[in-house]
């Protein structure tokens, strides 16, 4: 008889579990939702590449059975936009938490959103630096316990879709890990979307941040999640911000198009230049 | 009253942070320097310590704030490690440059890649020519007292230069060792108020950093050579005032068992009292071996250690770091210190330790053992890396 696997193992290394993440962790379903949503769409391992930073979910490149970039902190959304200004033909997702993405990388973010560089941010918000032992991040939200904010967080946390969407991005979506089918879909539309593609993955930090702030396990996050949530598709990034344990709007929020990087100089460059230029966008560097 | 109490050595360092009374504290989250800053946090937020504590969003700002604060007339404390001292590079010229006496605790971690979080000194050894006085401890004691020391002699107006306090991370942030926390009368007695040798003040207005064009710039860069080389003097003055406060003697070169030595080992950092166990071992059994233990990194302490060595005729250098394609950093500083003496040790180059790996007594005995060789007669080997698996 021959042993049972899952239909998401093939995009896995499963020689590299069980992973680090701690239980009742949300990033394993987004892997998860990943892997499912590269097999809807018939994607081969070839045609794609995921980069991520530093942290738990930086983790992810190291689980993945695909070319794969473990970058320094804040640093895969550059790097990204370099691999797939080399390779044009590769779909370039970058897998990485709120740490990583909107704090040290946070300048990143925002030009590459404006530039319209044709990535795929999968960014898995939980609300504190959970790897270096639970401070205060770039989302926390205000009143939360950190480390570094033992009686609450002061500072007013970022609004991740808003500041995507404000920022250029041409699709931004939230969901939360208990939204699984909705992220898997969204995952696969933004992967086939040209252009800077946002998803706002909120998930538990069961061990660090639900802990400190007395939110309890896992499974209390998946209740939270279920009856908290509210779909909203297109609602205004504006109003979508999250206070401690408050409702959490999700959705997708921004679809529209707009030309890539690599478009954009193509025309700008072949509209002075004529003939004489030989596009970029569509040949790489296989010219 | 000094208290005798066990702490892990980065709450310790924390702690006389705030009994230094500190104004600012900015700092981002990396292991391991983590705990110092954390800790601080919580001072501030119980009020124990009256500070800014300013949690940024990457360490380029971190050291940005405190170039900020510096320049406004605030004491200033920051922490980081490997990655996060890289990510300061740039601004860390500046601070000297500026003369702006930050201090810095350097829990020493590796660089990447390949990513590691573990300990050995390629952080600092990459950040050699920033400028600042760079000093290591040995122990939770000594990370602590050096801090104290750290900002007297930062904020001394003869020095005006920031001090990064180097300390192995894991190896000693993460360690619970027993202390002797001085009270807070006798740092601040030892410690006097922060009187900057120049701030922003709108009453007086200066530039700070501004463009030194061809006509200025080699001697801007003379200037900072010249009070980093010459901040020697008041190091020695006050290591030795901090002895006479607290009663523990700290010196830029200290030996051990180096009297009657026939072959040297020269350590930095906590490896130096694990080199002192395997050198009470080989003691015992005879083997006339000292060790050399550098504590000031910058500026460097040629005519210590050129003292320190005497008439030794084999001298062994740990590094723990490479220089991919040259020699290792403190092998290089330690040849280019003799090779102008008439009187000049056989030097063997070790590289241990690197990302982490364990340094056990074993290794030492396989160093001595390599050392009393060349003492023999033996040709100097070429340098080596200790424990490497092949």
């Amino acid at each position: 008889m021959s042993k049972a696997t899952n239909p998401v193992e093939s995009y896995l290394r499963m020689d590299r579990m069980p992973s680090i993440w701690c239980p009742g962790c949300g990033i394993g379903i987004v892997v998860n939702c990943f892997a499912r949503a590269l097999q809807q769409m018939g994607v081969d391992h070839d045609e794609l590449a995921v980069v991520s930073g530093i942290g738990c979910t930086g983790r992810i490149a190291g689980y993945v059975d695909i070319d794969s970039f473990h970058t320094t902190h804040g640093r895969p959304i550059p790097f990204a936009t370099g691999l797939k200004v080399a390779r044009p033909d590769l779909k370039v997702i970058v897998m990485s938490g709120e740490g990583d993405l909107v704090s040290i990388g946070g300048n990143h973010l925002i030009h590459a959103a404006r530039r319209n560089s044709d990535v795929k941010v999968i960014c898995v918000n939980n609300f504190t630096y959970a790897m270096t032992g639970g401070q205060a991040g770039p989302t926390a939200p205000r009143h939360s316990i950190a480390t570094t904010a033992p009686y609450g967080s002061f500072d007013k946390p970022f609004n991740l879709p808003f500041l995507a969407d404000s920022t250029g991005a041409v699709y931004v979506a939230r969901w939360t890990t208990y939204h699984v089918r909705q992220l898997t879909r969204s995952m696969a539309e933004a992967m086939s979307k040209p252009g800077f593609c946002f998803i706002e993955v909120i998930s538990p930090c069961p061990t660090i941040f639900s802990r400190r702030n007395r939110l309890g396990d896992g499974l209390d996050a998946m209740r939270y999640y279920k009856n908290s949530s509210k779909v909203v598709n297109g609602a205004n990034t504006r109003m979508v911000g999250l206070d401690l344990n408050g409702p959490i709007i999700v959705g997708k929020f921004i679809d529209r198009d707009r030309p890539t990087l690599l478009e954009a100089m193509d025309e700008e460059i072949g509209s002075k230049l004529g003939k004489r230029y030989v596009p970029y966008a569509t040949t790489g560097v296989q010219r | 009253m000094e208290k005798r109490i066990g702490l892990e050595a980065s709450i310790a360092v924390a702690e006389v942070v705030g009994l230094c009374d500190a104004d600012v504290i900015s700092a981002y989250p990396i292991t391991p320097q983590t705990h110092i800053v954390e800790h601080l946090s919580e001072m501030v937020a119980d009020g124990e310590l009256q500070a800014a504590f300013v949690p940024v969003e990457s360490e380029h700002s971190a050291m940005s704030v405190c170039c900020g604060t510096v320049a406004a007339g605030a004491r200033t404390f920051t922490a980081t490690s490997s990655q996060g001292l890289a990510l300061m590079h740039e601004i860390l010229f500046i601070v000297s440059a500026l003369r702006l006496p930050v201090v810095m605790a350097v829990a020493n971690r590796s660089l990447s890649g390949p990513i590691s979080i573990w300990n050995d000194h390629s952080d600092v050894m990459a950040e050699r020519d920033i400028g600042w006085v760079q000093i290591f401890a040995e122990n939770a004691q000594e990370a602590l007292d050096l801090t104290i020391w750290g900002f007297r002699l930062a904020e001394d107006q003869r020095v005006s230069l920031p001090v990064a306090v180097n300390f192995d991370g894991f190896i000693l942030t993460h360690t619970i060792e027993p202390v002797l926390m001085p009270d807070r009368e006798s740092v601040q007695a030892f410690l006097p108020a922060f009187e900057p040798l120049m701030r922003l003040d709108v009453d007086q207005p200066i530039t700070m950093g501004p463009v030194g064009i061809p006509d200025i710039y080699t001697e801007a860069k003379k200037a900072h050579q010249e009070v980093l080389t010459q901040s020697y003097g008041p190091i020695v003055e006050t290591l030795d005032a901090f002895a006479k406060s607290f009663g523990r003697q700290y010196l830029p070169v200290e030996t051990y068992c180096a009297d009657d030595a026939e072959v040297l080992l020269l350590t930095m950092g906590a490896l130096g009292e694990t080199a002192m166990t395997a050198v009470d071992q080989r003691r015992e059994k005879g083997d006339k071996i000292g060790l050399v233990r550098l504590r000031l990194w910058r500026p460097f302490p040629f005519d210590d250690l050129i003292r320190a060595v005497g008439k030794v005729p084999v001298l062994g250098v740990m590094d723990r770091a490479i220089s991919p394609g040259g020699p290792s950093p403190v092998a290089s500083e330690v040849k280019a210190t003799f090779y102008q003496q008439e009187q000049r040790p056989k030097v063997v180059e070790f590289t241990v330790g690197l990302g982490g790996r364990d340094t056990p007594l074993s290794d030492f005995d396989g160093m001595f053992d390599t050392l009393l060789a060349v003492h023999r007669g033996g040709e100097i080997p070429k340098p080596t890396i200790i424990g490497l698996r092949e």
